[in-house]
């Protein structure tokens, strides 16, 4: 899927999700929350889902694969999970780990 | 309307809202009905497979179909735009050093077009929640036994992609035709709960 230049982040990029549990409608998997995980690809760009369930106007946005370690996400397993993110509920990891 | 859960309390207040609905004329009688017979019409694990069996034959198609799914389907005569907009189909290929099996732990996207309606097991609460948490030991509920030294990668359907699994192709079939390949690949394969 072709990249914007406006993007946030490319692939490799460290990434670390958001921990806030908003109030509505979100894309953002409890599991997921609150943890680090490693750009893969971008996913196309899309309004957030987020607004468009609260009936809101919303610009196409990059959405990314993000790879997790299990072992990172529920403290114990060797498998991955690739998640499916919009840029809003990232930020960048800049904690050396 | 989903017959599967007529009775739980989610049922009847989507009932109520479909009769608001068309009570205030915002929507035909039956008009749900159509919208979903419309996006599943022509879906079936057999798209998927031949999808499979193409890509075990054509190494240049394998290729186009791993970069862009949507591009490389079209060739065959597949769309994923039942719905009311054309869905991103990613495929991701299994080897021998990693297995992938797909999952929507928030609902229960899939690949509609492609595979038909979901299986009942796709949709429980049980695959969803333990997938992503121990797939070694799901994948053994379904009989496949993969080497430790295979690594196991979970799609999560959480956006707007819908995924497919690109199975290997089993030893011993290098004289099948395209169309007995395809007969070889089943549903769980093309989810990633089989190993084709």
């Amino acid at each position: 899927m072709t990249d914007r230049p406006d993007d946030r982040f490319a692939p490799g990029d460290r990434v670390r999700t958001r921990i806030a549990d908003p109030p509505g409608h979100t894309r953002l998997p409890r599991y997921a929350r609150g943890a680090r995980g490693e750009i893969v690809s971008t996913a196309g760009h899309h309004p957030l889902a987020d607004e468009r369930a609260r009936g809101l106007a919303s610009d196409p946005r990059a959405v990314y694969h993000v790879r997790f370690a299990a072992s990172d996400l529920f403290g114990a397993g060797d498998h991955a999970v690739v998640v499916e993110l919009w840029e809003d509920y990232l930020e960048p990891d800049g904690s050396a780990s | 309307m989903s017959g599967d859960h007529a009775s739980s309390p989610v049922a009847a207040r989507v009932r109520h809202v479909e009769a608001l609905l068309e009570g205030r004329g915002l929507l035909e009688p039956d008009e749900i009905d159509e919208r979903i017979d419309a996006l599943a019409a022509g879906g079936t694990p057999a798209n998927g497979a031949a999808v499979v069996a193409r890509a075990w034959v054509d190494p240049a198609f394998r290729e186009r179909l791993l970069a862009d799914g949507n591009a490389a389907i079209a060739e065959l005569g597949f769309s994923m735009g039942g719905a009311l907009q054309e869905q991103k189909l990613t495929v991701v290929a299994n080897d021998a050093d990693e297995h992938h099996v797909i999952v929507c732990t928030l609902c229960s996207c899939y690949p509609i077009a492609l595979l038909g309606p979901s299986p009942g097991w796709y949709k429980s609460e049980a695959y969803r929640s333990q997938v992503v948490r121990e797939p070694r030991a799901v994948l053994r509920e379904f009989g496949v036994e993969l080497p430790a030294s295979t690594r196991i990668t979970v799609w999560d359907a959480s956006a707007e992609s819908r995924y497919l699994v690109l199975p290997r192709r089993p030893p011993g079939t290098e004289d099948r035709s395209e169309e007995e390949l395809a007969a070889l690949v089943t549903r769980k394969g093309l989810i990633g709960t089989a190993a084709v």
